[in-house]
Order: structure tokens, then C-alpha cells, then sequence
């Protein structure tokens, strides 16, 4: 046991998670007070002990499904030609494989892929977990196609199964059936609330198809290597430029608490900053209360002024993410800047603080940013030199030395003339030039990026690949 | 002897961990977590569920494991999830005395573990000097006609000794306000320690509670460390408006409460309102998790949910169609924003984006 749950440790520290050593032994102790048959209460306890963020709750949950599978026979690969012989539904503990030939004739041979999705359908339909369970390794089974050795990830096979149980469909006909069992009609209300529901049953059939595909793996190949496999990015660790759809959702519900919580410590550090020099008059009102003798010094607490924030971003496709992030990050904290004014380009430029003003929801503002802003000038490809060139024109005048200029992007002019000199210029009338990229620095200066014409010319450049970059550096900045 | 010296063995409740006192230190330092307040993770939830508080595997197994390791728990989640709630209702199973620390911004030692009552102190300064020159009065009388300069040597003499005394004495027990840790840390029944919205307290405030939670014990510079008699059980909750101090959490057994699933929400619902029925109740947990799947600036919490379904029990609905659903909607949602969308959502169905 205390193998495993070092080797557990360890591929939890290998995820990024911070577990110390003294949680580590709180974990062993923890161990010995939970039924270690109970799996459920295994992990929890662990979770209790070893995790301290919700954040990296589902990092934990993969690990522990990885090193605390569910072993046995059943999920032997070898099995498998077996299992979909003997295969009854509903039947957790199938016999060996010598027996399954015996009793092959049961359920699963006949089951044509007809009949499977149709069991699996009504199933879904009375919300049978134990049967979707059983139906969810059947299909695995069936579908998965999954032979012992071969180095494809577990996404492959899940995609395999997936695109042969169509999800998409079945949720269509789930939701006929609810409307024929209603009499035909659903009223929105009802038909919004069938939608939820199904889709919740299904995403869980999804789930043990997940887990089933995985205890199958770990069987294959031991857990350690494939914790190896599935290990992800913690939301904080997650490249924009490479984010999939899936972890570009788990940003966004990152980046809400992470604004907030930026949002309290720059207010506070700005409240509790430095101690300013002794203000006399306010300790002597105070003395008052201890009979003139000066008890409780006062001091004057500085106020240092606010920044404006000029934030000029590049939107094309390959960065848009990265602009949309740090937009929402400086307008969370916007209350922090005494102004704040954006513009995005691709090879024009717009100026989009109006969409930001008087609006609560800057999701809602970033969307109309994305759809509204005019920043098409020739061919939708990224001309850093034209885009700057026109803001130089247009916005110049307003750069004042009390302004900070962050610059967004990739610096991939597409071979276009660089007009560095605008970015020297604006230095010269503004209080600070930052530029932001979210590429790795090894790849700065490459292929057609020119981030180093522009580079001479900013006090800074930042790397910011991932949240934890750009949060530190808005926190800086502050 | 030494004052310090003497100071310990005057207060009876300062214990070193090797004297008579129950030692609250077990091998290798962790702390003896004492008698078990539950038989079993099952026991704890059924017992939570009498209170009226329902409780999911993940919370009574933390609970659980809280009582056994003697460790704090450090509850975290968004608002409204009954954070709080768990502390009470566990402080109900157990019979113990709830006591809580409400955590603000500026929260400081004095207001947390202990204050000197220096009112009652200068007071009682003030009495003795009444007392000693009542004695001064009565010795020259008794000793009269003695040479002035050989009076002034005993009466130097005397003077230190009633410093030190009075000196021990202001700084004793009886001058002593305790604050919600010290108090217990010092109570002789069972007490439930919550720590509440740890997260508004300042990073280096929270270095406060650190002894307490490690070790269970309060050090007062004056009185020598005050230990606990009997761990009590500590929760911590924290709105997650800042990331709490590695110190903090390592010490802590982590409890994330989020919002509940749709069973769970319903059985909250069907337990804690009266007089629903269960259509309604199964009505409301759903319309409640559409909302929450939806992008809000702030999700409806399961207080919310309660007093929405309590607004639909007073209004006499049945079961809710989509425009009482409206109507009531600003009792789960609290932004003008929110509201507009939900409405929106609710009445028409995105059939498209399966």
C-alpha cells in the first residue's frame, strides 16, 4: 500500500500539484482509518489530504482513477473477444475466460449493434445506471477495437466508440420520446429542462465509457505509464496558443476567481501599501483619548496615482485568445486604472473601449468586440506596420506620460514593413511600453515574427503563455 | 526563585506537555486525537441527516477523518453551500458548543485569542496603592519615634515585593479576556471551532491561527502556553476570494463544497421547506441546475434555491410553467443581467446545440 501511495504522490507532484510532505504522511494516516475496500471513501480521503485546490481536483480524480483502477479479470484485454460472447447485461462479476466460451450463448452474441444502441436507449431513457454501466463496457467492447501493446492513446479508442454510438442522435430521440410522452408538445420550460436532464445521462454514459477505456489501458500498460499519458496541464499552466476547446472553457472558468482574487489583493496592496511619514495632526486628535499623551502614531498612508492602460491587441486567429484573455483580465481589475482604452487590430485597427463602457458583462463585451470591431483593412492577415502606423495617426495625441502601452501579440508581421519607429515614438510620450507574447521565447525572432525590430524600442518584453504569466504580470502592473 | 518560575506554577491551567495534565501530543507529534466521536463515515451521515443536514460521501468522510487525524477542516466552495451550516450541524450531532470566529479584514490577536483587561488591571493598581498607604498610615503609628533613615531601607524592600506580587497578580487569570480561540482552546465541554470567511483576514493574520490549529494550543508570553483539554473540532470556510497560505492549508484537511447534484438538491429541498411536494421539489432542483449550466455572473446558491422553492410553496404552486418561473426568478438570481438571460433561456429552447 505504501508503495502505491508514494508512487501516487509522485505522479501527483509530476502533474504540478504541490503536495508536501507532511500531506503526505497525513494521507498514510489518513488511509488507515477508511475501509480500504470502500474505493469511494479511499478517495476522498486522499482527496481531503493531498488536495488543497478545487483547481486541481480533476488533475487528482485522473490520478487516482490511474493508480486506484479497478482491477480483475473482467478488464484483462485478452478478454476481450470473450466478453462480447458472454457478455450479459447487468452481470458485474463475468466468470474467467476458459467459462465465458462455455456460456457464450447469453445476450451478447446476438446483440446486433442495432439492439445495443436500442438497449442502450432505453436504458438511458429510465435512467438505469447499473445498465448503462453494463452497456457502456459492452460497447467498449464492441467498438473500441482495442488490442494489447499498441501505443494509441485512450482518446483514440474513445473517439472510436463514440462515433459509433452517435450520443448526438440518441439525445434527439430521448427527447422525442419525452415529447410523445408528454402528448406531442413540450412547453419551452419543459422542453429546456428534458434537454438538461438527457444530457446529463448521457455525459455520464460518456463518463463510464471514459473510465472503462482507462481501467481497460491501465490493465494493458500499468499505471504508471499511463498516468504518463494522461497527465494535462493544470488551468493555470495551459498555453493560449494551444488550447483545445475543451481546455478554452476550463480557462474561462478559471480566469473569474482569478480576476476576483486579483482584483482584493490589488486593492488591498494599494490600501496597506508602504507607511507614509508621521501625520501629526491625526495622532495628536487621537491622543486625545489617552489624555494627550500620543499612544497610537498616525501615519500618512501614499496614494500613489493610478496608471491608464492603453491596451493595443492583436485579434487573427492565432492570438485571439490570448488578446480576449488579457482584455478580461484588465477590465476585471479596470476599477485599479484610473482609464482604461483598447484597441484591436489584424491589419486595421478599431478602437473598442465603447463596447466595454457601461457594460457589466465583458463576456458579452468581448463577443462583440470579436464580431463588430472593424479591423479588416486589406486581406484579414496580420500587418503589425499599418496597424501601428494608423494608430499613430489616429491615437498619438492621447499617449500622455501618465499612460502605459501594453502591446499584444505575436510580432508575425506576414512579411509587412515593421514601422518600428511608432512603437519608439510612443515610448517616447508614454510612461511605459510593455509587449506581451504568447509565444515560447525560443520561437521570437523565428520565421517571419519580428518581435525584435519592436523589441529595442519597449522597456519590456513579457512571455505570458499561460494564466499564471499574465496574472502575474497584470499584478506588476498595478 | 525566578518570577516566570513562579507564574507557571501558579496557573493551574498551564500545562507542559510533560506534566500531570493530559498530554494532547502523541508519538511523532501528531496530536492524540482522543475518544472517537463517530463509529463510521455511514454514522456520520446519518446522523448529519437527523439535523437536517444532508450530507454527500465526500462531506461525512472528510468529517469523519477530521474527528480521527484531530485535524482541522478547511471548507471551501462558492457562497451558499452550507459551509457554515456544516459546522453548526455538526456541532449539533456532537453535542457541543458552537464557537465561532467571524474572520474580517483588520482582525487582530486581541480581538482573536486573548486581551489583557487593562481597565480591571489599572484598577486594581490604583486599589492596592489605596491598600498600601492605608498599611504606611498603620506602621509609623506602631513604630513611632524610630529613626527616619533606617525606615526608608525595609520599605524600599517592601515595595519590590508588592511590585512582583502585583505584578503576578494583574497578570493571571482573572485579568485575562479570552477571545473566541483561546476560549476553545480552554473549555472543558466539547466545542466546534468555526473559523468563518478565513479569507478575509489579512496573509500575515493568518499566521494567528497557525498554533492553534497545528498543535492546539495558545502561547501567552505572560501565563506560559495554554493547551487544549480535549481537540475540539475545527472548520475553517473560505469564500475563495484569495488564495489561502500553503502554512494554512498543509495543516488542514481540504473540503471543496460545490453545488450539489440534482438528487441531493432535491432531498435538501424536500427536507428543509416545509410543505412542498415532491413534484415541485424535483421541478425546482432542475430548473435550478439549467440555470447553473448557463453562463452567469453569479450562480443561484442552495440558500437561494431554498427560498425560491419556499416563495413557490407561499404562492400556492403546483408545479411551475415558465411564467411563474419569471415572475419569481429574481429570488434565485441578483443581477439584472443574469435575470434577462435566464428568462431568455428559459422560454426558448436551444433544440440546435445538442
Amino acid at each position: 500500500m505504501l508503495d502505491v501511495l508514494t508512487g501516487f504522490v509522485g505522479e501527483l507532484r509530476a502533474a504540478g500539484l504541490p503536495v508536501s510532505m507532511t500531506e503526505a504522511i497525513d494521507a498514510a494516516e489518513a488511509v488507515h482509518h477508511v475501509p480500504l475496500e470502500d474505493r469511494d471513501a479511499l478517495k476522498y480521503a486522499l482527496g481531503a489530504t493531498l488536495v488543497k485546490s478545487s483547481a486541481h481536483w480533476k488533475a487528482f480524480e485522473t490520478a487516482f482513477e490511474v493508480y486506484f483502477s479497478v482491477r480483475g479479470p473482467q478488464f484483462t484485454l485478452e478478454d476481450e473477444t470473450d466478453a462480447e460472447e458472454h457478455g450479459e447485461l447487468g452481470d458485474e462479476e463475468q466468470a474467467g475466460q476458459g467459462a465465458g466460451r462455455g456460456h457464450g450463448g447469453g445476450g451478447g452474441e446476438a446483440l446486433s449493434a442495432e439492439e445495443l444502441a436500442e438497449m442502450l436507449f432505453r436504458a438511458l431513457l429510465s435512467a438505469n445506471d447499473a445498465q448503462v454501466r453494463a452497456l457502456a463496457r459492452q460497447a467498449v467492447s464492441r467498438y473500441a477495437g482495442m488490442e494489447p501493446g499498441r501505443p494509441v492513446g485512450g482518446t483514440y479508442y474513445l473517439y472510436r466508440t463514440l462515433r459509433n454510438l452517435d450520443l448526438d442522435g440518441m439525445l434527439h430521440r430521448l427527447l422525442d420520446a419525452a415529447r410523445q410522452e408528454a402528448g406531442g408538445v413540450l412547453t419551452p420550460l419543459e422542453e429546456r429542462l428534458a434537454t438538461d436532464e438527457f444530457r446529463s445521462r448521457v455525459d455520464r454514459l460518456r463518463r463510464e465509457i471514459e473510465d472503462e477505456i482507462r481501467r481497460r489501458l491501465v490493465a494493458d500498460r500499468g499505471a504508471e505509464a499511463l498516468a504518463r499519458s494522461l497527465r494535462k496541464p493544470l488551468p493555470e499552466d495551459i498555453d493560449f496558443m494551444h488550447a483545445t476547446r475543451e481546455e478554452l472553457t476550463a480557462l474561462r472558468r478559471a480566469i473569474h476567481p482569478l480576476t476576483r482574487k486579483l482584483a482584493v489583493r490589488l486593492a488591498r496592496k494599494r490600501r496597506h501599501g508602504r507607511r507614509g511619514p508621521l501625520d501629526f495632526r491625526s495622532t495628536v486628535r487621537h491622543s486625545l483619548s489617552t489624555g494627550g499623551v500620543p499612544v497610537d502614531p498616525k501615519f500618512r498612508y501614499p496614494r500613489p496615482a493610478k496608471p491608464e492602460i492603453f491596451v493595443v491587441a492583436d485579434i487573427s486567429g492565432s492570438v485571439a485568445s490570448f488578446a480576449r484573455f488579457t482584455l478580461h483580465l484588465v477590465y476585471a481589475i479596470s476599477s485599479q486604472f484610473s482609464k482604461v482604452r483598447s484597441f484591436v487590430f489584424i491589419d486595421g485597427i478599431d478602437e473598442v473601449t465603447r463596447f466595454f463602457e457601461g457594460v457589466d458583462d465583458v463576456t458579452e463585451a468581448l463577443h462583440r468586440v470579436n464580431t463588430e470591431a472593424d479591423v479588416v483593412w486589406v486581406d484579414g492577415h496580420s500587418d503589425y506596420g499599418h496597424a501601428f502606423s494608423v494608430f499613430w495617426d489616429r491615437w498619438a495625441e492621447e499617449v500622455t506620460p501618465r499612460t502605459s502601452v501594453l502591446l499584444l501579440g505575436d510580432a508575425r508581421n506576414n512579411y509587412h514593413a515593421s514601422q518600428a519607429w511608432v512603437v519608439q515614438e510612443i515610448r517616447h510620450r508614454a510612461r511605459h511600453v510593455y509587449w506581451l507574447n504568447p509565444e515560447p521565447r525560443a520561437y521570437w525572432g523565428t520565421g517571419d515574427s519580428i518581435l525584435d525590430e519592436y523589441a529595442v524600442h519597449c522597456d519590456a518584453v513579457f512571455e505570458c503563455r499561460n494564466l499564471r504569466q499574465l496574472e502575474h504580470f497584470v499584478a506588476e502592473l498595478a | 526563585m525566578s518570577a516566570p518560575d513562579e507564574r507557571d506554577g501558579a496557573t493551574p491551567r498551564a500545562h507542559s506537555p510533560a506534566g500531570g495534565g493530559p498530554s494532547a501530543t502523541g508519538p511523532l507529534g501528531f496530536p492524540e486525537p482522543g475518544p472517537p466521536r463517530f463509529l463510521s463515515v455511514a454514522d456520520v451521515r446519518e446522523r448529519l441527516g437527523e439535523v437536517g443536514y444532508l450530507a454527500d460521501d465526500g462531506i461525512a468522510g472528510v468529517v469523519h477523518l477530521a474527528d480521527r487525524l484531530a485535524k482541522p477542516v478547511l471548507v471551501e466552495g462558492p457562497a451558499g453551500t452550507g459551509k457554515t451550516e456544516l459546522a453548526k450541524a455538526v456541532a449539533r450531532i456532537t453535542g457541543s458548543r458552537l464557537i465561532r470566529l467571524q474572520c474580517y479584514e483588520g482582525l487582530d490577536e486581541s480581538k482573536a485569542l486573548y486581551e489583557w483587561n487593562y481597565r480591571k488591571q489599572l484598577l486594581r493598581i490604583q486599589a492596592q496603592q489605596v491598600l498600601d498607604e492605608e498599611d504606611l498610615a498603620s506602621t509609623p503609628a506602631a513604630t513611632s519615634g524610630a529613626p527616619s533613615d533606617s525606615t526608608s531601607a525595609p520599605a524600599r524592600l517592601g515595595a519590590s515585593r508588592t511590585w512582583r506580587a502585583l505584578e503576578e497578580d494583574i497578570f493571571s487569570e482573572e485579568f485575562l479576556l479570552t477571545r473566541p480561540l483561546l476560549e476553545a482552546i480552554r473549555s472543558d465541554e466539547p466545542v466546534v471551532l468555526l473559523v468563518d470567511e478565513v479569507d478575509r483576514v489579512e496573509l500575515e493574520t493568518e499566521a494567528l491561527l497557525l498554533e492553534v490549529l497545528s498543535d492546539y494550543q495558545v502561547s501567552i508570553p505572560e501565563l506560559g502556553t495554554v493547551q487544549a483539554e480535549r481537540i475540539p473540532m475545527v472548520f475553517l470556510t473560505s469564500n475563495n476570494t484569495r488564495e489561502l497560505s500553503e502554512a494554512l492549508k498543509r495543516r488542514c484537511l481540504y473540503l471543496h463544497l460545490d453545488y450539489p447534484s440534482l438528487e441531493r438538491e432535491r432531498d435538501i429541498v424536500r427536507t428543509r421547506v416545509p410543505g412542498v411536494t415532491d413534484e415541485l421539489a424535483d421541478q425546482v432542483a432542475r430548473i435550478v441546475r439549467s440555470l447553473r449550466t448557463l453562463e452567469l455572473k453569479k450562480y443561484p446558491s442552495v440558500s437561494e434555491t431554498l427560498d425560491w422553492a419556499r416563495t413557490l410553496v407561499v404562492l400556492g404552486v403546483e408545479s411551475v410553467d415558465a411564467e411563474q418561473a419569471k415572475a419569481t426568478l429574481h429570488v434565485l438570481l441578483k443581477y439584472r443581467s443574469d435575470l434577462e438571460r435566464a428568462a431568455k433561456e428559459l422560454t426558448v429552447a436551444d433544440e440546435g446545440s445538442a
